[in-house]
């Protein structure tokens, strides 16, 4: 046997080697340890998956997590016992940082698993035998813990010339793989012609370093006795000759490209330790689930090599190696140059260790000061991979990302020489290794931020998709609704927008939107506001004051800026006038088209239906009008005033809708300014006039429905239902009122506006007799009524009347600007005609709607159905109120901040908004129970989904009032003073309490079930 | 004379074979520029958050490139302004808003038990990273989520943390060393420094 060329690669150092005090003792085997920790992430790629539960009983050998994914492995018992934990314990990692582990209990019996080897290994696929060592757990055990499997796949994809096995040994005091060759020589030369086999290489080749003469000779004589081919190459010890590129450079005298694997070239490199594994995996069926370790260090008494079972606590093994305490001042874990210092004894061993390093402060003394870099260049001397760390070092401390992979930063190995040779003490490799972390995040985060960005564009995309599609299907009922609409109505409009000015025009139209937003906010306060005074809270009530006020200010700086809008345009001829007009005969003519559509639907659905017959030919009629003041329009603009009428008519329902919230409005404004200045006498009256108004506007409605109620007798939820139109009717008569009002103080003279005001108070008058009715009532009416449906007609004339309303309004408004435009006047006039014409048929098409549904209408069903409705309602007010306080708290929690004047108010507010939260919760609570009683009763069949769907509304109460405990605590966190935030809390956690209760209570009724 | 003429005879013949080639190879290897708003779009975070003011990452690139400010992209930090600095030649002003420190890299992850399946949250999500459907629980794809924050505001039941994405032991990396003038462990020449516990 001839021995192999060596050749020598460039840089490396010669530290002290320090390898002869572990080597005084033979192998040593540590007893059980108390508990084996073993974390799931011992190798390479994917923390491996547990596959047994928390109280299993293993044996030994047994697998207890298997392989997550490609690069990833198996683990196993290293003995017989108990799991006992699955869960995070620190391990071994420069990081100090946890990581799941299983723990074991030994049980100390100590007792195998059947094993399994695979006797035939040469006579099976080569993939099968991979797929074996796979499930042994065969890592690399060199250091980088490399799944074996996954390396000899790779190694199969081209020819070996070399198959180096890597006894080396470079490192400083670490003697594990000098003791394991002396210990198991046949074990390794059995091993290697296994993964020959598998590999198939032209050259076999052991590279070790000269400082092992007793591993080379035992070597040499197992070798000589098979008369194996394999080579043993025994390279001088320098560092880093144990490096897989500078072995390979050693014994080959190739290099690895840069960014290339061993492989890339034909050549594998496994360390003895895998060999061995590999051996005792495929003869014995033996899990890797134990390993050579160097226990050394000045603090050890006993420094010696043990052979221990994975998940061996550390403490374990310094225990046993006579650990002096008060000598301790380092504990690394692997060797000096490339090792990492551990934060605690108290890590397992894993599949890696090599050694354990217990030093003395005098053989590892702390590092002195980095200096700055003299450029002696003696880092470029020592570097076994020619780079040039200098170089490196710049770009590291600059950032230079860029450049410093241009210099190949990433073929630096870490080995420390550098370090170890700088004169200034400079921690090269800290800089490189954080370098190196750097540039990795910046391309995983590359990587993410591409898939946001599809993800986002995807989205976007969808939603044009859809918003395409709703566009599109728009068209299409617009298309076929009004063919013939169309066409004249079109030049007309464009031809009188195009005269007036457009710049106005938008401007008119932001201030509009402007002024909406703004009127929204102020209801949303008046509301607010209105539970104040209800509830007497005066402080609240004065905060909410100053709020509403500023937004009123607000609208009324919109309104002049609406209003300012369109006058220059109006001054001029008639032209921007004419072109609202026409766009509002548009509309119309939509509308009418619409309603015409709708209720020919409805007629071919019911073709007997008399009333509906009725309701087509006149809605026929409504849409033939519009399209002639269209025309008109078209042709005459001057008409056009007197021609809206007709249309208008046609849409009283729509228009009467939206009338019916504009005037809600008015009424809130109205009884804000009484919370502002309640001793005005004048104001008080108004109230007073309002609330009688109100009274009226109920009685309307008790007219209104009495029909329905008188047909049927109502069940007890219609009734409410009823109730609760009737009293937003009774609000939006006031509010209306409330507005003409203003508009009558602004213009006491005009005897229309006066008419108006006296109409609209008798309707409020009616529709509060109507409530009033109502009150009284719900006792006389037993069965559940059929009120939901409603009929589509009633629908219909209620938005007719809300369109007309609105056009009204804007008229009027228009009327306020103008005074002396007789001709707005006399559209006034009749629009209001046209208004009531839309409420009398309204009232008409309520009266013998309702009837036949109530009569048809199967009592028993509607309920619950009422019911729902009315919860679902009250859930989304409920969140909203939610969201309300959100709010609120955030703003207050801002002012708090800013150290603001008005925390007390914004206090106020949020615990009005929570007051409103919780008030509703509890009505949703409460409405949650009624619904569900009468379901209970009636159905015992459909109980089980009522009861479910009961306690889901439970849990979503339960699961709201934790949500605002811990607020509250939140918020208390920020102001630990605030003691009416402590009583709150206190009250939130009563609630949550008694939810939790509620919730567990209906629990328990479940399972008896 | 005649070496005159010969002379500026054949360079003017080489002026003309020259500048032939050259006009060739502009129109055959003619290379599309890189427009400069994917360049800008390619550095930001693509976070989505809308916090620059602008519906995305990219309509701000497109802002960036009409002249709008580089420093409006919190979750980006310093890094993404410097880069935007040099990609652009201008001067790298400080983040808006004055917040110096760099951001943290956060999810947004719902308390199940408190989801009530509002599908609000799914809606602001700009990169359709939250799961689920109306009256049932929803969960956020923790891989997808970029930590923009859009889906905390639209809770009505609050159930939405922002939690920092915590180090693992395999995302974990090296500090930077101090600097000159600091001791840092060199022993050992590639390790930090800790005390023992033991």
């Amino acid at each position: 046997m001839q021995s192999p060329q060596i050749f020598s690669f460039h840089g490396g150092i010669h530290p002290p080697e320090n390898k002869v005090q572990s080597l005084q003792l033979p192998l040593g085997k540590p007893s059980l340890p108390k508990e084996l920790v073993l974390p799931l992430g011992q190798h390479i790629g994917q923390a491996s998956r547990p596959l047994v539960e928390v109280g299993a009983h293993v044996k030994k050998g047994q697998a207890i997590a298997i392989n997550n994914g490609f690069l990833s492995s198996f683990l196993h018992a290293p003995t017989s016992g108990t799991i006992q934990a699955i869960e995070s314990r620190p391990v071994a990692h420069p990081s100090g940082l946890s990581d799941i582990c299983i723990i074991l209990t030994p049980d100390n019996a100590d007792e195998w698993t059947e094993l399994e080897p695979l006797n035939d290994w040469q006579s099976v696929s080569k993939t099968d035998v991979l797929a074996f060592l796979a499930e042994k757990g065969i890592i690399g055990m060199g250091g980088a813990g490399f799944p074996t499997h996954v390396k000899l796949q790779g190694a199969h994809k081209h020819p070996l010339t070399h198959f180096i096995i890597n006894a080396a040994e470079c490192e400083p005091y670490i003697t594990a793989d000098d003791m394991l060759i002396r210990e198991k020589t046949l074990e390794l030369i059995l091993g290697i012609e296994i993964l020959q086999h598998l590999v198939e290489a032209d050259n076999v080749v052991i590279g070790i370093e000269d400082n092992k003469p007793t591993a080379i000779a035992a070597l040499q004589q197992i070798i000589r006795e098979r008369q194996s081919s394999i080579q043993v190459a025994v390279v001088p010890t320098k560092y880093p000759s144990g490096g897989e590129k500078q072995l390979i450079k050693l014994l080959t005298d190739k290099e690895v490209p840069s960014g290339q694997y061993p492989a890339d070239i034909g050549i594998l490199c496994q360390n003895v330790g895998t060999c061995v594994s590999v051996y005792e995996a495929i003869q014995f069926g033996r899990p890797l689930i134990s390993r050579f370790t160097t226990l050394t260090g000045d603090a050890l008494k006993a420094p010696q090599n043990v052979e221990v079972l994975l998940g061996t606590p550390i403490d374990h093994l310094l225990d046993y190696a006579d650990i002096e305490d008060n000598k301790l001042s380092r504990l690394v874990m692997g060797g000096p140059m490339m090792g990492f210092t551990l934060d605690s004894a108290n890590v397992p061993v894993v599949k890696t260790t090599n050694c354990v390093l217990a030093a003395t402060k005098k053989e590892l003394p702390p590092p002195n000061p980095e200096q700055a870099c003299i450029r002696c260049g003696m880092c470029e001397q020592a570097c076994p991979a020619s780079l040039l760390p200098q170089q490196l070092l710049w770009f590291s401390k600059s950032q230079e990302h860029e450049k410093a992979e241009h210099y190949n930063l990433f073929d630096c190995i870490e080995c420390g020489a550098c370090s170890y040779v700088c004169p200034s003490s400079i921690p090269l490799v800290q800089y490189y290794r954080h370098t190196k972390a750097e540039i990795r995040d910046a391309r995983e985060a590359a990587v993410k931020s591409d898939i946001a960005k599809q993800r986002f564009e995807a989205r976007k995309a969808r939603h044009e998709a859809e918003a395409a599609e709703k566009e599109a299907k728009r068209l299409a009922r617009q298309g076929a609704a009004k063919p013939a609409a169309k066409k004249p109505a079109k030049p007309a409009p464009e031809k009188a927008a195009a005269a007036a000015a457009p710049v106005a025009d938008d401007a008119a139209k932001k201030a509009k939107v402007d002024l909406a937003i703004t009127k929204a906010k102020l209801k949303k306060l008046e509301k607010a506001l209105l539970e104040a005074q209800e509830k007497e809270h005066t402080e609240e009530i004065s905060a909410l004051q100053l709020q509403v006020d500023a937004v009123k200010k607000d609208i009324a700086d919109l309104e002049a800026k609406v209003a300012a809008a369109p006058a220059p345009a109006a001054s001029k001829p008639a032209a921007p006038a004419l072109s609202d007009e026409a766009k509002k005969a548009k509309v119309d003519v939509a509308l009418a088209s619409t309603k015409l559509k709708k209720a020919q639907k409805q007629l071919a659905e019911d073709p007997d239906n008399q009333e509906l017959k009725d309701k087509v030919a006149g809605f026929a009629a409504d849409l033939k009008a519009a399209e002639e003041k269209f025309d008109k329009l078209g042709g005459n603009a001057k008409a056009a005033p007197a021609a809206t009428a007709r249309p208008a008519l046609s849409d009283e329902a729509k228009k009467a809708k939206v009338d019916v919230a504009l005037a809600s409005t008015k009424l809130k404004k109205a009884q804000k300014q009484l919370a502002e200045d309640p001793d005005n006498a004048e104001i008080k009256a108004k109230v007073e006039g309002f609330e009688k108004d109100l009274k009226e506007a109920e009685a309307r409605f008790a007219k209104l429905d009495s029909a329905p109620a008188a047909a049927t007798p109502a069940a007890k939820p219609a009734m409410s239902d009823e109730y609760k139109k009737a009293k937003v009717d009774v609000a939006l008569a006031s509010t209306k009122l409330k507005k003409v009002q203003k508009q009558l103080t602004e213009d006491p003279d005009n005897a229309e506006l006066k008419a108006k005001a006296a109409d609209f108070e008798k309707s409020l008058k009616e529709a509060e007799a109507r409530l009033a009715g109502l009150d009284t009532a719900p006792a006389a009416q037993a069965t559940p009524a059929a009120k939901p449906a409603m009929s589509d007609e009633y629908k219909k004339a209620k938005v007719d009347v809300a369109l007309a309303s609105t056009k009204l309004k804007k008229l009027q408004k228009q009327l306020a600007e103008d005074e002396q435009n007789s001709e707005l006047q006399g559209k006034v006039v009749e629009f209001e005609k046209n208004l009531k014409d839309a409420e009398a048929r309204l009232a008409a098409l309520e009266a013998p709607t309702a009837a036949p549904v109530a009569n048809s209408a199967p009592a028993d069903n509607a309920a619950p159905a009422v019911d729902e409705d009315a919860l679902r309602k009250l859930k989304i007010d409920a969140a909203i109120a939610k969201a309300a306080v959100k709010k609120a708290e955030k703003a207050l929690a801002k002012a708090v901040e800013l150290g603001s004047d008005d925390q007390d108010s914004l206090e106020q507010q949020v615990s009005k908004a929570k007051a409103r939260a919780e008030e509703l919760e509890q009505a949703l609570q409460n409405g949650g129970q009624v619904a569900n009683k009468p379901a209970e009763a009636n159905s015992n069949g459909s109980g089980d989904a009522e009861f479910k769907e009961r306690l889901k509304k439970q849990k979503v109460a339960a699961a709201l009032a934790k949500a605002q405990v811990n607020k509250l605590k939140r918020q208390l966190d920020a102001d630990p003073s605030a003691e009416s935030l402590q009583q709150e809390l206190s009250a939130a956690e009563q609630k949550q309490q008694e939810e939790e209760a509620k919730l567990e209570q209906l629990t328990n009724t479940q399972e008896n079930r | 004379m005649f070496t005159v003429l010969l002379a500026i005879g054949i360079l003017v013949a080489l002026a003309l074979v020259f500048g032939a080639i050259l006009g060739y190879a502009n129109v055959r290897f003619h290379v599309e520029g890189d427009p400069i708003v994917d360049q800008i779009d390619a550095i930001l975070p693509q976070t989505q958050c809308g916090q620059c003011g602008h519906p995305g990452c990219r309509p701000y690139a497109e802002a960036i490139s009409n002249g709008e400010a580089i420093n409006r992209c919190p979750p980006g930090g310093q890094a993404t302004v410097q880069a935007l600095a040099d990609l652009l030649d201008v001067e790298a002003i400080p983040l808006e808003g004055g917040e110096a420190e760099e951001p943290v890299k956060k999810v947004a992850v719902i308390r199940e038990d408190e989801c009530i399946g509002c599908t609000k949250c799914i809606q602001a999500c700009p990169i359709d990273a939250i799961l689920g459907a109306a009256k049932q629980m929803h969960t956020v794809i923790s891989d997808e989520c970029t930590g923009c924050d859009l889906c905390v505001e639209p809770c009505p039941v609050d159930c939405i943390d922002m939690v920092e994405v915590g180090v693992t032991s395999r995302t974990w990396s090296w500090d930077k060393p101090q600097g000159v003038g600091v001791q840092s462990a060199q022993i050992i020449a590639t390790d930090r420094q800790t005390e023992v516990l033991h």
